[in-house]
């Protein structure tokens, strides 16, 4: 039954990240497959044991981000013609050379890997925990993410206010 | 626990899905029409029995099955078919974590009156409502009208600004109960909170002073977070885009906004997405703020064991139970009430204002009753220590 639900949402995951880069005629079909996207990937955080972040992948990625996207589709109304999407081949070899090389590197880590892996304790993947460890252990790490989040906020007031001005 | 979880599953679902959303229509109307000093609907009637109108939520469900169901050319016709149940079914999955009980023992069976009682309690609703946001975002869009995609431009925008204010507002909650579980936040709201409690610490009284004892309060949520309450409550009911906040619907700028183009019971689903929404946030605001399924100053223990003094141990369970379900109940039905009350009193807020509202007023609020919260509970512990 998990192994099922496993590959299922795997394979929806896969389909609908392929979706979002393949469909780039109609904008709104690509937000969409990045929503299921994330939707699979927090079963997949779920399944692991990893509930909070699986339930964050939910309101902060789907929830949120793919909500601003679409708002800014519709807004714009884009259609995705002029969206320079073709006129890029050196950065689709690029890409695909990345994609390959990490896909490489991936399956050698995977394949160096023990084969079995003890059972996780129960309770975790829990909030307390979670915020333990992000406040005492990783603490620097912590501030740096919020530090880099108020970065982008500035930037963000500071271009808007150019434009405004 | 097994046992009883399907049971609860199934009565949430009676009572949500067959009872509050098809009465609440008649609730609704019959309330504005009090508020506006008219009769209301009363003319539906079965061999002219009219029953104060109650038959009137039936002609509804009758009309709404029996319309043509209409899709305007150019539409998406998947979006537009499946928008409705993105609209309506999280909103339904939301009961799950809400907790209508305490957990009673009784003939060697556990039974627990949550469905499913997750660590992350809180964050689910969240996490499952911010879904719901899809359906009426995508409605407006799927049925290639610009009123409707006025409408879900509303909706987005709407959203993004009522969701920050709205989760941040309530982490003073989590602060003071140390949970995101609404069933150990229902147990931590039975404490009793010694509103004197410091005279005695400090010693100005003698300690075991009668009356330091008596004058206490219940550790509702809404007591020690009244400014969280509110923002919550504003925030909230901005997420379900009723009056006063329903610029996304705005009849009279955008005819019906985002659920323009649709008819019969698809229309008729995003109106009773709305109507269990409403459920939601009566249940999520009684279980947070108003001490959940408890009698105040009673605690679950005293409740059983007071009962089984008379009727024994098991039975005492039982009712214990029905106690306080019919508690929860009874704070639920006063929120829809009083959330009916806001939608009949308050006029409709400018699109501008509402955003105003949301990102100026209601965020810093919220991020200063955290930044409070934090020094408050610093302050009791470094002095009870």
């Amino acid at each position: 039954m998990e192994q099922a639900l496993f590959y299922g949402m795997s394979g929806i995951a896969v389909l609908s990240a392929a979706g979002v880069v393949l469909n780039v005629r109609n904008t709104i079909n690509s937000a969409l497959s990045l929503v299921v996207t994330m939707l699979s990937l927090a079963v997949l955080f779920i399944m692991l044991h990893a509930e909070f972040i699986g339930v964050l992948q939910v309101m902060v990625y789907a929830g949120a981000i793919v909500v601003l996207f679409l708002f800014v589709i519709m807004l714009l109304n884009l259609r995705g013609g002029n969206m320079g999407a073709e006129s890029q081949p050196v950065l689709k070899l690029v890409g695909a050379a990345v994609v390959i090389g990490a896909t490489v590197k991936l399956v050698a880590v995977l394949r160096g890997s023990p084969r079995d892996w003890p059972d996780v304790d129960p309770s975790f993947g829990q909030v307390r925990d979670i915020g333990m460890e992000l406040y005492t252990d990783y603490l620097l790490a912590f501030e740096v993410a919020g530090v880099l989040l108020l970065a982008g906020i500035i930037a963000a007031v500071v271009l808007a206010k150019k434009q405004i001005d | 626990m097994e046992t009883s979880t399907i049971a609860v599953a199934l009565f949430i679902f009676a009572v949500i899905g067959l009872v509050f959303a098809p009465l609440m229509t008649w609730v609704e109307r019959k309330q504005s029409a009090l508020m506006q000093d008219r009769i209301g609907a009363n003319r539906a009637d079965i061999l002219g029995i009219r029953a104060l109108g109650l038959l009137h939520p039936v002609a509804d469900a009758i009309k709404m099955f029996t319309k043509e169901d209409m899709r305007p050319t150019g539409s998406n016709r998947l979006l537009h078919m499946l928008c409705p149940f993105i609209a309506v079914v999280p909103a339904m999955v939301s009961f799950a974590v809400i907790p209508y009980g305490g957990t009673y023992t009784a003939w060697g069976a556990e039974w627990s009156m949550v469905v499913a009682d997750l660590d992350y309690g809180v964050l689910y609703l969240f996490a499952v409502g911010s879904i719901a946001t899809y359906g009426s975002m995508l409605a407006g869009w799927a049925g290639n009208n610009n009123w409707g995609i006025l409408g879900s431009l509303r909706v987005s925008a709407q959203m993004l600004s009522y969701e920050v204010a709205m989760g941040i507002s309530i982490v003073g909650i989590f602060m003071i109960f140390g949970t995101l579980r609404l069933t150990e936040m229902g147990v931590a709201q039975q404490e009793l909170f010694r509103l004197f409690g410091f005279v005695e610490h400090f010693g100005w009284v003698a300690p075991g002073t009668g009356w330091v004892d008596w004058i206490v309060i219940p550790m509702w949520g809404i007591v020690l977070q009244p400014l969280a309450f509110f923002l919550f409550l504003a925030a909230i009911m901005a997420e379900n885009k009723r009056a006063p906040f329903d610029t996304p619907e705005g009849e009279s700028e955008i005819i019906a906004g985002y659920f323009i183009e649709y008819s019969g019971m698809k229309f008729g689903l995003f109106m009773m997405g709305e109507w269990v929404e409403v459920v939601v946030i009566a249940g999520l605001i009684t279980a947070m703020f108003l001490g959940g399924w408890s009698i105040p100053y009673l605690s679950d223990a005293q409740v059983v064991a007071g009962i089984s003094s008379i009727v024994g141990p098991n039975l005492a369970n039982v009712l214990a139970m029905v106690v306080h379900v019919s508690v929860f109940f009874t704070k639920l039905i006063a929120l829809i009430f009083f959330q009916m009350l806001i939608r009949w009193s308050m006029p409709r807020f400018r699109y501008d204002q509402v955003m105003n509202l949301g990102w100026k007023i209601m965020l810093p609020l919220s991020i200063a009753n955290i930044a409070i919260t934090g020094f408050v509970i610093l302050l009791i512990r470094e002095v009870m220590d």
